[in-house]
């Protein structure tokens, strides 16, 4: 398949610092990287190598301190936030898929789903017409009434990547997704992510230490004392 | 867009509804405070219209005969009956006493009243049963809250007296149920020594040359047969003609008789502003204390609750929920524990009130007014929880 003109994700020199003077810690020390649509990539290093500074700032949870951020050919950080509302960023443009599912419990699978474009405004049976959709791509529409506690955890990890997918975002951010499962719902779990990101041209950054899953990504970051480097993964077949 | 804040509660409605239950049962101490206090106010004012009375003449200077003792001669309703604007005068005589019968102790007003004919002044406006007093003595009429029966016959100090009739609501200012009987009777319950007593003071007058001097046939009786009975009663109520002005009547029997006269606007402020005024600040510090906990229980739940939510809070700012949102979920639940607490509230104070031994008036406007002040608590209280929630960092649902 060609290559799309515009990357889903290009960071350019991205920096973070925690503290300042002599407390002060560079986390990220200028982090180039450049993800496709389509592209699930995996991000990997050691504990306090910048794993989660890094997603946080690629959720705009928090703000970079230098550098460059693209997100779909726009423009969202260069030396400071270009987007007024990162809520809306966060909403609308980036998906999250966390270790533990983190449903919310008080709805069902399909409230799960539907509430992002909920949050955009979708009126509720448009909403729920797109939850539907996705959890019958990801095989649990059969448990779309049920509530999450009622799921096992392999169910609700496919609940949370509907969810973020739920609002068409063109990139999602997984952090340890495989983390609490076996090795059999661990491949399930990156083989649905490589679906979803063909299906939907969905960039896909997978921060993992989970060795039984490295092998799948055709293209690996490794990131080590706040830098990256890029490395050709293996991209096995699952 | 769902409505988060129901969807959590139906998710935990056990554990909501048993919270609200707590919240309403200290509701409902709050709007039985509020209705004893109402009872109190509507003691006074049944005490003042069941009097049937346009004013009240008392013993000059006092605040009589509910609020203060007073005692006038029982013939001043002569002079008053003359005076323009006065259609009708009658005696009455008030004593709280506290009576034995069938085992138990009631505390009542025994209410002297003219039983010449019926409707005088004075006298209870309707029965509930029976029929009126129509003998001089030993007869009663007496509140239902009393316990007595029609025909039953009860003790009070020296005499039996038979219940002839029975009325309803026919209390003091303090709650305390009537008993009516015939004004002599009510004169001699109130005035009379014992026995003792008039030994005592007969034998005193003999020893009094004043009274028993040479010459003077006659004085010594006439000074001991004084001793002996009662001409004295608390006030003479006035029911005043269609168009008097109770005012200008009042000054007139104030001028020309020595006395005082209350109309019956002065006697409620005596009655509700005066009579029961420290009770009612002691109720309003209550009332206040009361909500001042309420506000901090439903603070401290609705804390509680959204504490217990952080990972979901993170989670729903992350993926883009408005602050209005999570603001809205936490105070809609805040307004709905409030409502189940007012309902339970409402509902176990109008079951527990009539146990109470003293009247307690739930009155509508109040159960509005107690309904918004309810509501307004919860959402104030519910302000530390969205403070609380609106703090929480949306990164805390990545960790690391």
């Amino acid at each position: 398949m060609d290559r799309p003109d515009t990357p889903a994700i290009r960071l350019t020199g991205l920096k973070k610092r925690y503290g300042t003077g002599d407390a002060a810690v560079d986390a990220l020390k200028g982090v180039d990287m450049t993800i496709w649509p389509g592209e699930v990539v995996g991000l990997v290093g050691p504990s306090g190598s910048g794993k989660t500074t890094l997603l946080k700032c690629l959720g705009a949870v928090i703000e970079p301190t230098g550098g460059h951020m693209e997100l779909a050919g726009e423009t969202i950080y260069d030396h400071g936030w270009k987007i007024p509302d990162l809520r809306a960023l966060r909403r609308d443009r980036i998906g999250f898929v966390f270790q533990a599912p983190y449903l919310i419990p008080f709805l069902d699978v399909t409230d799960n789903v539907a509430l992002l474009p909920m949050l955009a405004g979708k009126d509720n049976a448009a909403a729920r017409r797109r939850a539907l959709e996705l959890l019958t791509a990801l095989d649990v529409a059969h448990r779309a009434r049920a509530q999450v506690s009622q799921l096992s955890g392999g169910e609700q990890q496919r609940v949370a990547i509907a969810r973020s997918l739920a609002n068409h975002a063109p990139i999602i951010l997984a952090d340890e997704p495989t983390a609490p499962l076996d090795s059999e719902r661990a491949l399930t779990v990156i083989r649905i992510l490589n679906e979803m990101a063909v299906q939907y041209q969905t960039a896909i950054i997978v921060v993992t230490h989970d060795e039984k899953i490295i092998p799948t990504f055709k293209r690996i970051y490794h990131i080590r004392d706040g830098k990256t480097h890029e490395e050709a993964g293996e991209g096995r077949a699952i | 867009m769902i409505n988060l804040a129901g969807r959590d509660i139906l998710h935990g409605w056990g554990k909501f509804l048993f919270t609200g239950v707590g919240l309403g049962l200290l509701i409902g101490a709050t709007l039985t405070m509020a209705g004893v206090f109402r009872g109190m106010v509507d003691d006074g004012q049944v005490l003042i219209d069941n009097s049937g009375a346009d004013l009240w003449v008392v013993q000059q200077g006092t605040l009589g005969p509910y609020a203060e003792p007073s005692s006038i001669r029982d013939d001043v309703w002569r002079g008053i009956s003359g005076m323009p604007g006065v259609a009708e005068t009658g005696n009455a005589a008030y004593l709280t006493i506290q009576m034995a019968h069938a085992g138990r102790e009631t505390r009542v007003m025994i209410v002297g009243i003219e039983v010449d004919r019926p409707n005088r002044p004075g006298a209870p406006p309707y029965l509930a049963a029976g029929r009126p007093i129509l003998q001089g003595h030993y007869e009663a009429i007496a509140d239902e809250k009393t316990g007595l029966k029609l025909g039953e016959r009860v003790r009070i100090r020296r005499h039996d007296y038979t219940v002839v009739g029975l009325a309803r609501r026919m209390v003091s200012s303090s709650g305390d149920p009537m008993i009516f009987v015939p004004l002599k009777d009510a004169q001699e319950i109130q005035f009379l020594r014992d026995n003792d007593a008039l030994v005592n003071e007969r034998a005193r007058t003999a020893a009094n040359p004043a009274f028993n001097r040479p010459g003077v046939p006659g004085l010594l009786e006439a000074a001991q047969g004084a001793a002996t009975q009662s001409r004295n009663v608390n006030t003479v109520l006035v029911r005043l003609t269609p168009g008097a002005d109770p005012e200008a009547v009042a000054s007139e029997i104030r001028r020309w008789k020595r006395l005082t006269a209350y109309t019956r606007a002065q006697m409620e402020d005596i009655l509700i502003a005066k009579l029961i005024a420290t009770s009612a600040k002691q109720i309003g510090m209550f009332l206040v204390i009361l909500a001042i906990v309420t506000a901090a229980i439903v603070a401290f739940i609705i804390y509680t609750m959204t504490l217990a939510k952080v990972r979901e809070i993170a989670v729903l700012k992350l993926i883009g929920a408005r602050n209005r949102i999570i603001a809205g979920m936490i105070l809609q639940q805040a307004l709905g524990l409030g409502f189940i607490g007012f309902l339970v509230g409402r509902v176990s104070a109008g079951l527990w009130g009539p146990a109470f031994p003293k009247y307690v008036l739930l009155l509508p406007a109040d159960a509005i007014a107690g309904f918004v002040i309810v509501m307004a608590i919860c959402a104030l209280a519910s302000l530390f929880a969205i403070r609380a929630a609106l703090a929480i960092d949306p990164a805390e649902a990545i960790g690391g």
